[in-house]
């Protein structure tokens, strides 16, 4: 069973009140995290999105607090940029640097953090 | 040619101007019809602005270059027996939900498109394969076709490119975000494929398809992959 994190609907929610009306402009890190990311890191997260039925490697947890700890931001943002070889992991990580802008990858990656409930070592 | 009867300058003046407004009435009942019919769910015109909020609460594909993509006689035959070519909706977040084991979209979740008459079908085919804002894009695609081999197009899809963590090659096999790619070949064009696999970008900034970064060769791979699927 999967856990119905109520700190991910908290999370949520804050996700949701930051998109405020200037969000047309400035996507929030939830908003794109939930375009580009959920459809294989989940809807909250914890890695088991819609495309996981049949793929070759799972997609991290990213609410995994000491596996997210041990990521600096710096290599959040290039796998996020780059793609997963980029950090020698999985080519099914995609480079997202057509999709979104830096500071948006930016967003992205202290969404991250809030999913995590963490910071980096 | 072909054996027509002789007609005076005037008959033949008349008979052109009533040509040309059957055929302009024609044209403007087949836009009415895709104005009334698809305008609810579909954009028919440009977005003046690209935004992730429109890809968020988008509730159907764009078909606002439609003449662009598609084959005329797939529209016309998929209108009167539309399948879903989207497993998950045309923006899978607004139909998931956390299941015991993964994100699942609800059989009840996902609304079917009406289906039409074959004289509706052709009527809506008319005007949708006029709307064409990227003739320029589809004009620098440079596919050619060539033989493919089912095994390596396979493994070039799945291991090699990642194709198949969102599309489906074949059904029930790969992943459920993007739309299957089974019928692709049949349903657009080669050169709407190539440039929309080389630059999806291009076409729309805020898909959530992301830029594989292949060149030419590699993307007329994938394009010959899909003409094999679709030959199946």
């Amino acid at each position: 069973m999967r856990r119905a994190n109520l700190m991910i609907g908290a999370v949520t929610a804050a996700g949701i009140l930051a998109a405020s009306p200037a969000g047309a402009e400035e996507p929030s890190g939830k908003q794109l995290y939930d375009l580009f990311c959920t459809q294989c890191h989940g809807v909250n997260g914890d890695g088991w999105g819609l495309n996981t039925g049949d793929i070759r490697v799972l997609p991290r947890d990213h609410t995994e607090k000491a596996e997210m700890a041990a990521r600096t931001d710096d290599h959040l943002f290039k796998a996020i940029k780059h793609g997963g070889t980029a950090v020698n992991k999985s080519n099914l990580m995609p480079a997202w640097d057509a999709n979104m802008t830096d500071a948006e990858i930016r967003r992205v990656v202290a969404y991250l953090r809030e999913l995590c409930d963490c910071s980096a070592d | 040619m072909w054996g027509q009867p002789r007609r005076g300058p005037w008959t033949s003046l008349l008979f052109a101007a009533l040509l040309a407004t059957s055929g302009q009435a024609g044209a403007a009942d087949s836009k009415a019809f895709v104005e009334g019919e698809c305008a609810q769910c579909h954009t028919l015109e440009k977005p003046a602005e690209f935004t992730v909020e429109r890809m968020l609460n988008r509730e159907a594909p764009d078909l606002y270059y439609a003449g662009n993509k598609f084959r005329r006689e797939w529209l016309v035959e998929w209108l009167q027996e539309p399948k879903r070519i989207r497993p998950a909706g045309t923006y899978f977040g607004q139909n998931v939900v956390m299941g015991d084991e993964r994100d699942i979209v609800p059989d009840d979740k996902l609304e079917p498109h009406p289906a039409y008459s074959a004289e509706e079908a052709e009527k809506a085919a008319e005007y949708l394969m006029t709307l064409r804002p990227y003739d320029d894009l589809i004009a620098e695609a440079s596919y050619q076709e060539k033989p493919v081999s089912g095994m390596m197009g396979k493994m070039n899809f799945g291991k090699f490119k990642g194709c198949d963590a969102c599309h489906q090659p074949t059904p029930g096999t790969g992943g459920l975000s993007g739309p299957e790619v089974h019928t692709a070949f049949a349903r657009a064009t080669p050169e709407f494929l190539f440039s929309f696999i080389k630059n999806p970008q291009a076409w729309e900034p805020r898909t959530f398809m992301p830029n594989p970064g292949l060149n030419d060769g590699e993307v007329n791979k994938l394009v010959n992959y899909l003409r094999f699927l679709s030959e199946e």
